[in-house]
């Protein structure tokens, strides 16, 4: 049922696209670029829910994870005046991040809502309190263009000719649902999620597989977070994540914690907005932008009206691991 | 009972030994110098009242706890435990009377879980199922391996336990209470199979609190009780009676003693009761079924055929559609359980620890749940704290509640006094009608006996007694009707007196009536 209504969708929405296409080549692909990589952190940050989702544990902190991430990650490439490092930098942080939420969620078993906000309250004060004006990259982000496939029509320039977090998205959501679903990792992270209990008697360390998880999905914030700060935005600013940690769980719930299924739904989200922002430039609809950058959230409250209740979570996410 | 078995022989070192163990916890001692020797292909019953210490010694056995005193051997080597993996690692299986299940898995992988058939880093998933298919046909535990658990019929999860214990070359394989959950048929086919195991090799220790069953499959009979051994035997030396005694320390009645039954005015009646269970789904069908005063209907059946669903549409837990259930000769369709109580309907709750005691309030408090606000225990909602403690007393004295104290709370009471608690609260309301589900669930041998005479003693007075129970001897035993409900609908009425379990049972897993009632 549920498959069949994900299929008519994205059906549709080619259609739509490729009408696009024959009617207006260049607008179609700048709006679908602008789509792709309006899509890159919430993929990312996505992958993060769905890698502590499934092994149990409610991560609200992605926001937190992704703005210390893209603070650290900025002024680590300013200041060294090296990209590579600074995105380390952005990735190692998101990792610290990660284990401090492991810390709290799964070593001193605390609710995991509330180690979550901790994170987001921290980030948004540190980030706030060191942020300083003046830095600038030593570099703009290199694009990478495939040969070939670069040249396929509306494919080739929308797919194939981006920065490398873009391809580094991507590339995480397949490779995550391999390791979900045809792994030995995968098949006992599923278990501590679904239940630990039974994982345990097994012989699977909960505790251990859910602080590694965690902190692993760390670093999946961190590249979130680096790409805002060194591509999107190639700057820092308060508050520069702007929610996407937040629409992130809501798009991870909408894939029903499958990565190829959040993938879809986040390039779905990317699309609304680009088609959105790309009417409103050309006047086609008349409100103000502040009306167009509210639609991410608007979009995230209709699509949690319309699915929850209808997809399963991990049956034992949001519990701390007791034994008998 | 036996008598066709050869008296099983040891011989070599026992695979397991336990020597005299001690473990504390704080305030009690659950064992105290248990010993405990297991041979290769010998099943050992572990028998014993709630709180005899079974399950501490078995979850030592399996690593869970450790000792205070005493050791462990395996095949004749002291160990120390560090946890279940250690056990599984040196042969020690366990199938959990709560099943460790993941159901959103399938067979293959619940059973591979934690020790998987590898390709590098990608489970192997052709050879795990090939593996698991090959077991389950060796041992003869049917299951569609590729099945997800989720789907499966309690006893087929079951044998997905076993399986993952003998995946894992368990030498030993504990199972703890494995027949609670089960029909009769699926018993008799459990014991079947652990013989099976028996005969390839395998020890096992099997804990339940059925005596017909141990005398059935065991070759040894541990009895413990207040945490010690109080006697070791044989098939063949003893009976149910002499193992019940050994059991409580006194002699029980295991029949339920009571004359026939009276049957007066009908009380409750019911009539095309349809009831929607969780997703949606109709979980009672067509339900028509009535009791009279002074007789007991039983219901029987597997749990999760409807039963919860109806007892709930009863007592006005959940809502229902029906062309009438009238209690009394009131409409009691839609209305509340206060309203119900006032129409004289007493509720033994099928959980007891979520539906049937507050667990924070003191047992006085308790005892009064459905008649707090009526006037001999209020006045103008200021508590009559005197008139509370007072039948508190007498309801503690008479149902035999052992506790230090009326102000004790709930919640520190074992099982059986919880379940006497909500007994006498609701017989001491004297109902008219007394609807029980589950009245001796995970309750020991004596308590049982008690309970069960009770609900006749109600009978006798004059209540209609609607039961509902999963244990098929305690339908079979108390009830003057019976009612078979299989997949929400009422398949069978069958006359108490002459009921035949074969055939119940086989009605009970929805097979054709053989004989017409």
């Amino acid at each position: 049922m549920r498959a069949r209504y994900a299929y008519t969708l994205t059906l549709a929405i080619v259609a739509g696209i490729i009408v696009a296409f024959v009617m207006d080549e260049n607008r179609t692909v700048s709006v679908l670029s602008f789509s792709l990589r309006y899509a890159v952190p919430l993929i990312l940050a996505a992958m993060v829910g769905i890698v502590c989702e499934r092994s149990g544990i409610i991560n609200i902190g992605i926001e937190g994870q992704m703005l210390m991430s893209a603070f650290a990650g900025f002024f680590g490439a300013a200041i060294t005046g090296n990209l590579i490092l600074g995105t380390m930098i952005g990735v190692g942080t998101g990792m610290i991040m990660g284990a401090f939420l492991a810390t709290g969620a799964v070593t001193w078993k605390m609710d995991q809502i509330i180690a979550g906000t901790i994170i987001n309250i921290i980030a948004t004060g540190l980030t706030s309190f060191f942020y300083s004006q003046g830095y600038v990259l030593p570099a703009i982000t290199p694009t990478l263009r495939i040969p070939i496939l670069a040249d396929i029509p509306l494919v080739g320039p929308v797919f194939f000719d981006n920065g490398l977090f873009t391809y580094a998205a991507l590339l995480t959501a397949v490779l995550l649902w391999v390791l979900l679903f045809k792994t030995i990792w995968g098949l006992r992270t599923r278990a501590v999620g679904e239940k630990p209990g039974s994982a345990d008697t097994s012989g699977v360390n909960v505790q251990r597989t859910r602080f590694l998880n965690v902190t692993l999905a760390g670093g999946l914030a961190g590249l979130a977070g680096a790409y805002l700060s060194i591509e999107a935005a190639s700057t820092f600013e308060r508050g520069l994540t702007a929610g996407r940690g937040f629409t992130a769980l809501a798009i991870m719930i909408f894939g029903a914690w499958n990565p190829i299924g959040a993938l879809g739904a986040a390039l779905f989200f990317g699309l609304a907005n680009g088609v959105a922002s790309q009417l409103q430039a050309d006047e086609v609809i008349a409100i103000p932008q502040q009306f167009i950058n509210m639609l991410p959230y608007i979009l995230t409250i209709v699509l949690l009206a319309i699915v929850s209740g209808r997809v399963k979570p991990p049956a034992a996410v949001g519990k701390p691991y007791e034994k008998e | 009972m036996s008598s066709s078995r050869p008296t099983f022989r040891a011989t070599g070192t026992p695979v397991l030994e336990a020597r005299g163990i001690t473990k504390r916890f704080p305030g009690v001692v659950a064992n105290k110098d248990v010993s405990l020797t297991i041979h290769q292909g010998q099943i050992v019953g572990l028998l014993g009242e709630n709180g005899a210490g079974k399950s501490t010694l078995v979850k030592m056995i399996y690593g869970l706890y450790s000792p205070d005193e005493g050791e462990i051997l395996i095949n004749g080597e002291p160990v120390k435990l560090s946890g279940p993996r250690d056990a599984i690692r040196r042969g020690i299986g366990m199938v959990h009377q709560h099943f460790q299940l993941v159901p959103v898995f399938t067979v293959a992988e619940n059973v591979i879980l934690g020790d998987e058939p590898r390709n590098s880093m990608f489970v192997n998933m052709k050879k795990a199922t090939a593996e698991v298919a090959r077991l389950s046909e060796e041992y003869g535990l049917k299951v569609d391996v590729n099945a997800k658990v989720e789907d499966l019929p309690v006893g087929a999860q079951q044998r997905v336990e076993i399986l993952k214990a003998l995946y894992r070359k368990a030498e030993i394989l504990i199972m703890d209470e494995p027949t609670a959950v089960l029909t009769p048929q699926e018993t008799d086919e459990l014991l079947k199979v652990m013989r099976g195991f028996a005969d390839n090799g395998v020890a096992v220790i099997f804990i339940t609190h059925k005596l017909r069953e141990v005398l059935e499959v065991a070759d040894t009979i541990e009895v413990l009780r207040g945490g010690q051994v109080v006697g070791t035997t044989t098939p063949d030396q003893t009976d149910q009676a002499g193992l019940a005694q050994m059991m409580v320390g006194r002699s029980v009645l295991l029949r339920v003693d009571k004359k026939p039954a009276t049957p007066g005015n009908v009380v409750l009646e019911v009539e095309e009761l349809e009831v929607e269970g969780g997703l949606g789904l109709p979980a009672v069908k067509d339900a028509t079924l009535s009791v009279r005063a002074g007789e007991i209907v039983g219901i029987a059946g597997v749990e999760g055929n409807g039963q919860r669903e109806l007892v709930e549409a009863l007592t006005g837990l959940r809502k229902a559609h029906a062309k009438a259930v009238t209690i009394n000769g009131n409409d009691a369709l839609g209305a509340t359980p206060h309203t119900i109580h006032d129409m004289g309907v007493g509720h033994v709750p099928e959980d007891r620890e979520k539906d049937g005691v507050v667990g924070q309030y003191s047992i006085a408090d308790n005892m009064v749940l459905n008649r707090f606000d009526e006037a001999e225990f209020s006045s103008k909602g200021i508590r009559n704290r005197s008139a509370v403690n007072q039948l508190a007393d007498t309801l503690v004295e008479e149902y035999d509640v052992r506790t230090p104290s009326i102000q004790t709370t709930a919640q520190s009471l074992s099982g059986g006094n919880k379940q006497k608690v909500v007994i006498a609260r609701e017989l001491a309301a004297n109902p008219s009608l007394l609807i029980a589900s589950q009245p001796t669930r995970g309750v020991d041998v004596g308590s049982i006996e008690f309970i069960h005479s009770q609900i006749v003693k109600a009978r006798d007075d004059g209540a209609g007694v609607l039961l509902v129970s999963a244990e098929l001897d305690e339908v079979m035993g108390l009830s003057d009707r019976i009612l078979v409900m299989y997949d929400g609908r009422i398949v069978a009425e069958i006359d108490g007196d002459n009921a035949d379990r074969n055939r119940i049972g086989r009605l009970m897993a929805g097979g054709e009536d053989t004989q017409a009632s």
